[in-house]
């Protein structure tokens, strides 16, 4: 993957995409290093947009704009865009925040784990230990309230969505999909492989507006006993349904 | 009445779909929070207008109507905008596009389509329901909002309330009332995200097709049947979808997405519906003929900003 040292204005693309919203495509390629940035032009487009802004959706490789045209004209968001992300310099802090979250690996609330370690090659104890050795960037929040998308897990456990996604996913369930990886904040539907589970409130955390993961921020899974995960609140129950 | 005692409304029978929604929900998307709200955004404004309300109030979205039954426990006026579904009062047929009074003991009744799928009642002053991240919008997926801030549609028993005084009466003008799509309606499209990449055969048949609305349409988004579209791009990495975004996956059939879309999505996209389209095809029954109309960002924005002045 090719690194991004820098953020050129010439390798910046505008693209209109709604009556009222504009694309910024900063990288074409997911790296790491591209969140500082994304993240850098985020703070750099709220401030320049003011009042004018409805909504601002970073993602791994774009911002999307979506501004008021009762305020402002397409050419004028345009110019704003451009002038915005001029002399963009990313702070330290937009590098993000380092979480540890706890999960429970267990083939009862983790019943892919056993599909996952036969993919690879390995026991189950090695695909957790090789999951949990990795702080994995959060490259978007999307899917659902407070679901972030992380990466990247390591190749050799990279596995394929199901060919059928489940009906019920459990609230908390840490799932890979190919080489990413994330936590579902709340019971849904879902087709990543489910290693286990989180008693970390995701969804809570999003509903009141401050989502413990954002995009730039690092995720370190910890693996924890049955009985620390029930201390946490977690709830065993096995929920999984095709 | 006492203002301590609040006026309500029972539901006796439910019905397939009925939702609290309000404007929707905004500055949250990059929470992948979706954006709720009226999908026929028009018809619930000028159903808060016709008693004098914010516009972007609470008020039920009622869908396809299906057996929708209220028992009415207090006289007040209400507003009703957007489909015919087969209104009652009593045995009394009530016409949308307008505003009328209600009695202890009287019941509104929701049969079947005639012409659009969703209709809205308003409330004087907007229904009760608790703020979730800045709106009441119900979104089922994400259970956020509604009446018990579950995201559940009404079901039996539940009561609505207001705080609003019954206002007088005010009519909509005849020329301003939004009228329910005909088959064959054109749809307008902002071209752009990954347009580009479509086939120059794929583009010209995007815009000179008549397109089907499938049965798998709800608030999320809206299928469209008609010619396979390509698309040379392959892959494409996750990135914000706005209102009316059409995108076409791998089988070439484009989808609407509407107000419940999911937040972020990697298939390419044509471009986007207006939001005066998105509200037009809100009300497209399934089976029904549309056909898609290139329009600029610039023309688009001033017919929106024009029927916003109207209001």
């Amino acid at each position: 993957m090719k690194v991004q040292p820098q953020l050129s204005m010439e390798t910046v693309r505008l693209e209109t995409v709604a009556m009222d919203s504009l694309m910024a495509r900063l990288f074409d390629s997911i790296d790491e290093q591209n969140m500082a940035w994304i993240m850098a032009a985020d703070q750099a487009l709220r401030e320049a947009f003011a009042e004018s802004l409805i909504d601002l959706v970073p993602s791994y490789t774009t911002l999307l704009v979506h501004y008021d045209c009762r305020r402002l004209n397409h050419s004028q968001a345009r110019a704003r865009i451009l002038e915005a992300l001029e002399h963009l310099t990313p702070a330290d802090t937009q590098a993000g925040q380092l979480h540890e979250i706890p999960v429970w690996y267990d083939p009862s609330v983790g019943p892919d784990l056993p599909r996952v370690a036969s993919r690879a090659g390995v026991p189950i104890e090695e695909v957790i230990r090789r999951h949990c050795n990795h702080a994995y960037c959060v490259f978007a929040l999307g899917f659902a309230p407070g679901y972030g998308f992380m990466g990247l897990v390591e190749q050799a456990l990279a596995t394929p969505r199901l060919d059928t996604p489940r009906r019920k996913v459990a609230a908390g369930s840490v799932g890979i999909a190919e080489r990413q990886t994330a936590i579902y904040p709340l019971l849904s539907p879902g087709g990543w492989n489910i290693l286990g589970r989180t008693a970390v409130p995701l969804y809570d955390y999003a509903r009141r507006g401050e989502p413990l993961l954002r995009p730039g921020d690092k995720v370190r899974f910890k693996s924890i006993s049955r009985s620390d995960f029930e201390a946490q609140g977690g709830d065993i129950t096995p929920l999984e349904e095709r | 009445m006492n203002s301590t005692t609040p006026k309500g409304i029972s539901v006796v029978k439910a019905g397939p779909l009925a939702l609290i929604q309000d404007g929707g929900r905004f500055g949250v998307r990059h929470l992948g929070v979706t954006q709720g709200g009226a999908a026929d955004w028009i018809s619930h404004r000028w159903a808060n207008w016709l008693l004098g309300n914010p516009l972007e109030s609470a008020a039920l979205e009622i869908v396809v109507g299906g057996g929708l039954t209220l028992a009415v426990e207090c006289p007040t006026r209400l507003a009703l905008v957007g489909a015919d579904l087969d209104a009652t009062l009593d045995d009394a047929p009530l016409a949308p596009g307008t505003s009328f009074t209600v009695s202890p003991g009287q019941r509104l009744a929701f049969r079947q389509p005639r012409a659009g799928l969703r209709a809205y009642l308003a409330f004087p002053g907007g229904l009760d329901a608790p703020e979730v991240l800045g709106s009441r919008a119900c979104t089922t997926r994400e259970r956020l909002g509604g009446l018990h801030d579950d995201g559940q549609p009404l079901k039996a028993g539940d009561r609505l309330t207001w705080q609003g005084k019954a206002p007088g009466e005010r009519r909509l003008p005849e020329a301003l009332a939004p009228c329910m799509p005909k088959s064959g309606c054109r749809l307008p499209l902002v071209l752009g995200a990954q347009a580009g990449h479509f086939t120059g055969r794929s583009l010209y048949q995007a815009f000179n097709s008549a397109w089907q609305v499938d049965n798998r349409a709800d608030r999320m988004g809206v299928r469209l049947l008609g010619p396979p579209l390509n698309c040379r791009l392959s892959g494409m990495i996750s990135e914000g979808i706005p209102l009316g975004a059409v995108q076409v996956p791998a089988d070439g059939q484009p989808i609407v997405l509407l107000n419940d879309r999911q937040t972020i999505g990697g298939y390419p996209r044509l471009g986007a519906l207006t939001p005066i389209a998105c509200a037009t095809l809100a009300q497209c029954l399934p089976g029904s003929e549309i056909h898609l109309q290139p329009v600029s960002a610039t023309q688009a924005c001033e017919t929106y900003l024009a029927l916003l002045n109207r209001f």
